[in-house]
This record gives structure tokens, sequence and C-alpha cells, in this order.
């Protein structure tokens, strides 16, 4: 007991030294709800975070290198729908939005992903996503915290994105329509991201009749070690966020109405990538 | 009596002498405006000297005696087996069977309000629900857990009865793990000395005083209100917080083992606690208690602290 104790209080400690006075403020400033014991509705608690915020800062610093444009024209208040293009065979196009949000935004945003509805089936995966300000992917989690003004990233590419082979790099995948819904019904806006480098970070192709017969999704290999794409390749990140649109109308409208919307998102992710894509000069620097 | 101009109305409490039924007999006798009537087989000695108690089971002709004279203004249904070595059969007679003839003598005889008290279990803890949810959830309480689906069963019984019986106020409560005195599953758990946890997960966890439901019902019993409601206590935590609460030491079981040792408890009868109660510790059930807020006026008086603590109230 008093081990154990000690070592939580060293870690934390350590993490706390490691994370400095920067990442201190940033979770001083953000809204969000707390009870007497620290916890929001949803399971976050900001005590936790660090422990995240220094594995995402690991990659969003050091590893990916990255840089974030157009930041300042997220609005300051209220809640925000990040729309990003996925790709990468791991998430950690997530992982550095998240960080860029927390870390250099002003003020800064504790981003909320709709994780997949495996996932609370998964021992510590279940419950740690939860403590850092992950929620369980159904629209009605993502409809009440719009409602509390959080901010959300989605992928409306889903699994068609983030396992697409190198061959698709860059190439948006058909878009699906509920984020539009519920922005249209919290009447949120909606932010265009572009990810530039995660789309080479695992130059894999799938073996997709492997995937099926082991019931996957997709089954990822990469020409290198250790072939699974576990460890991704340090290409440079650059994160192209667009300026805030808003849509309004009526959010059970029938699919062809809503498809024209998501277009508008669509295309203005895909010309925000084709200037990042422009402006970079290489892949890994 | 001050009140003595209007006759007090008549309730009857199924269940009284279990540990909510007779906080909720208090409650209503101290309150000035009900005459109390319990309907209970078990003994409750030290009642309110001017309640009365009509000691049979629920299912026995004489409980019908107690409507028979036409003046019951009220039933507040919580006589329900929750004894989980009972018989299936034993729980599916009372529980079915009895609330489908209770039901029969309010609409016989003009019976204004009932009030039936179910719980969010109905709904079922799953991996994949939502964070909170609302009344018109499927009940999926009883697809992994079929002992309980006389419970499911009674909740969808009075749902009928509310829209067959138009004429009845029906109330359908729904509280979350109530906790205090009583001897439920929830409250069992974490007076545990040692607690036995699954690795790896830490659900959050809506809990509830058990005074908070009496005053639930107190709110159901006003004259008007009917529908289904979910009943929320103070808030949200992580079942991790409410064992550091109590100071509670923890053992961690990987969920593949964890499974098959407390069946072989179960059969050895070394446990209370029935397998299927592990997806309580294990996946997430929690409820959107706004509407009991906005259309009951219900609000829980006791902080979340004070509702972990109220487990400590039994010797």
């Amino acid at each position: 007991m008093g081990l154990s104790k000690f070592l939580r209080r060293q870690t934390e400690r350590w993490v706390d030294a490691r994370l400095g006075p920067e990442y201190e403020e940033a979770t001083r400033a953000l809204a969000v709800r707390q009870n007497e014991y620290g916890f929001d509705p949803f399971g976050f608690h900001r005590d936790s975070l660090r422990y995240a915020a220094l594995i995402a800062r690991f990659f969003y610093r050091d590893w990916f290198r990255t840089e974030t444009f157009g930041l300042e024209q997220l609005p300051r208040s209220g809640g925000l729908l990040l729309v990003a293009n996925h790709s990468g065979q791991l998430p950690f196009d997530g992982v550095c939005i998240g960080a860029s949000m927390l870390l250099d935004a002003h003020p800064p945003r504790l981003v909320r992903t709709m994780v997949e509805r495996f996932v609370p089936a998964v021992p510590f995966a279940s419950y740690l996503f939860n403590r850092w300000g992950q929620i369980t992917g159904t629209p009605d989690n993502c409809r009440r915290l719009l409602a509390d003004g959080a901010t959300i990233l989605v992928f409306p590419e889903g699994a068609r994105g983030i396992s697409k082979p190198f061959s698709e790099r860059y190439r948006l995948q058909d878009f699906g329509l509920g984020f539009m819904r519920l922005a249209l019904q919290a009447n949120t806006p909606i932010i265009p991201v572009a990810v530039i480098g995660a789309e080479e970070q695992a130059p894999a192709v799938n073996l997709k009749p492997l995937a099926r017969s082991l019931g996957l999704p997709a089954f990822p290999v990469v020409p290198f070690p250790p072939f699974f794409p576990l460890v991704p390749l340090p290409t440079r990140y650059r994160l192209h966020f667009g300026a805030p649109l808003t849509f309004t109308g009526d959010p059970d409208d029938d699919d062809e109405t809503i498809t024209d919307k998501v277009r508008v998102v669509k295309s203005s992710i895909q010309s925000l990538i084709q200037l990042g894509l422009e402006e970079r000069k290489n892949v890994f620097w | 009596m001050s009140s003595g101009e209007r006759p007090l109305a008549k309730i009857v409490v199924t269940g009284m002498a279990g540990r909510l039924g007779r906080l909720l007999t208090k409650r209503l006798h101290r309150d000035g405006r009900y005459r109390v009537v319990g309907i209970d087989r078990r003994a409750f000695p030290d009642r309110p000297k001017d309640v009365e108690q009509v000691m049979v089971d629920l299912r026995k002709k004489q409980a019908r005696d107690v409507f028979r004279a036409g003046d019951v203004d009220a039933l507040v249904h919580m006589g329900v087996m929750h004894d989980p070595r009972a018989s299936g059969r034993e729980h599916y007679s009372w529980n079915v069977s009895g609330t489908t003839q209770i039901l029969d003598y309010c609409q016989s005889y003009g019976v204004k309000k009932v009030v039936v008290l179910s719980s969010a279990n109905v709904y079922g803890p799953r991996p994949d629900n939502t964070q909170f949810l609302t009344e018109d959830a499927p009940l999926l309480g009883a697809q992994d857990f079929p002992e309980i689906r006389d419970l499911v069963a009674m909740d969808q019984l009075a749902s009928s009865f509310f829209w067959r019986a138009r004429e009845i106020d029906t109330v359908i409560l729904r509280p979350v793990h109530i906790l205090g005195a009583v001897r439920n599953a929830p409250s069992n758990y974490l007076r545990l000395e040692i607690v036995p946890t699954l690795l790896g997960f830490d659900p959050m966890v809506q809990i509830i005083h058990e005074r908070d439901v009496v005053e639930a019902v107190l709110c159901a019993l006003q004259p008007g209100v009917r529908g289904i409601f979910n009943v929320t206590g103070p808030g949200e935590l992580p079942l991790s917080a409410i064992l550091g609460e109590l100071g509670r030491r923890v053992l961690p079981f990987p969920h593949p083992l964890a499974r098959p040792i407390l069946r072989a408890l179960w059969r050895l009868r070394r446990t209370s606690f029935p397998v299927p109660e592990l997806d309580h510790i294990q996946y997430v059930c929690m409820v959107d208690g706004a509407r009991a807020r906005t259309e009951l006026g219900y609000a829980p008086r006791h902080t979340l602290k004070e509702t972990i603590r109220a487990i400590e109230a039994v010797r």
C-alpha cells in the first residue's frame, strides 16, 4: 500500500517536472466540468491527463516535429467540431491534433474523440480513454458534449481512411454523414483540418485476404521491421486548420441534402491538403 | 392536527417492511398528509402507531381486501423480490403475477395514483452503451442476466398499465444504484472488506442515497404527474473513486478468470453475488435523470460523499 502510493507520487512528480509550467497553465485554463472528486460526467479527470499529455507531447513535438497553421482562426469559446483526414494505420493524427489544441491553441481546448464502440470492452483502454476525455462513439454522447461546448474531433472517413494503402495517400475516402447532422443539431461550427505527414508515416499495403480470414477490418504490412506498423516513421506533421464553416438547415434532412453540405467540408479539407502539400518541401523535414 | 378539514390520503405501500419501505413509511407518516397501509408478510415491529400493516403475501386474496373499500388514493409498489438465491419460479410468480394482480386491484377499485419502483438496471450494463440512457432506451438488462428477466417484465407490465389505465396516474421510477443501509447488491459490494474488481476496468457509475429515493417517491405522489422517470443521485464517479473514498482494499482479477471463480463460489454458496453482477463493475450503465428533475421537481439532497458514506449506516 505505502509503496505503491509512494511510487505513484514519485511518478507524478517526475511527469509534472517534464511537462513544466506551460502544461500546468494550459490545463488550468481548460473549460471542463468537474465534480467534487474531479471527474466530469464522461469520466474525464484533469489530473490523469498528464500521462497522456506527456506521451502526446513527445509525438507532437519530438517525433513528428509538428507545425501548425491557422490555429488563430478558431473561435475563442463554444463547441467545435474538428473534421480531419484520417490516415497512417494508427491514429497518431488524432494524438497530434489533440496535443496542438491543448498546447498551442488559445484558449487551450480538450479534444474529445469518438472512440470505436469495442474500446469499452478492452481492459485498461476502457477507462484510460475515459480519464483522458475520450468518449464512446455514440451520436447521443456527441450531442451532449457539443451542447456543453466541448471540442470534438471526428474522422468522417473512419476505418476506410486510417487503413487505406500507401498508394491512396492524400485521397479522401467517402465521408460519413453523421457529423453534419450533429453539427446542424447543435448549431456548432465545423473546422476543417488537413493533416499532412501522417499519410506517409506507415507506407503500408493491406493484406485483404488475411484480414478477412482473421475477421479484422484491415491487415496492414509495412516494408520495414517489425513489418506491422506499430512504430510510425518520423515524418514531419503539418496541421492546417481552416476557417470555421457554419451550416444551417434541418438535421433530419434526407441524405442528399446532407451530402451536399458534407461535400463542402470535404472539398475544403481537400484544398487545405493541396495547399499543405505544395508548401511542403520534404516529407521528413 | 391542523390539517383537520381535508381527510388524509390513503396510501398502500407494498414491501413496507423492507429497508426502503420502512424509510418511506416513516417519511409519509411524518409528512402528516398521508394515512399509510402496508402490505408485507415480514414484520415491521417499530412502525409508527397509526400505520396499519396487513401481514399477508402480496399474492394472497387478503391483499385485495385492502382495496375493496374503494378508499385507497395511491399505491406505492416496492414489494419486489430480489433474492438471487430464490428460485426463478418464485421470483417470477412474486414479481410478475403479484404485480399484475395488484395493478388489477388498482383499476378495479378506483385508485388514482400508482408508483412502481423499478430500477435503472433494467437497461443493463453494456460496453456499447451511450453514456446517459434516456427513458426510451431499450430494456436489455435481462439479455445477459436472465435472473432479472422478471424485474424487466415487471417494469414492462407497469409501462403497459400506464398506457392501458389512462384514468390512473402511473409513475415508474428507475433509480440508479441505491446506497444506504439497504441490503442490495451495490451496498453489499461496497461493504466488503476487500473488494474484488476487474483488472483494467473502472466504469463510471451513478449512485443515489436511499433517502433521496424516498424523496423521489414523494415527488411522484404529487397529483397530476405521470410517466417513466430515471432517478439519479448527485453525480457520476468511477468505481475506483468510490472505493477510494471508503478506503477499501482492492483485489483486481483479470476478467476472464473472474467469471469462472465467481461461478464456483456461487455454486459453493460462498458469495451472494451472481456472476452477471460482474457486468456492473465492468461496463457502464448510466442514465439521464433530466426528466425527473424537470417534471417531478425531484433533486437529490445528499452529496456524493454522503451517498457513498451511507452504506456505513448498517451495523
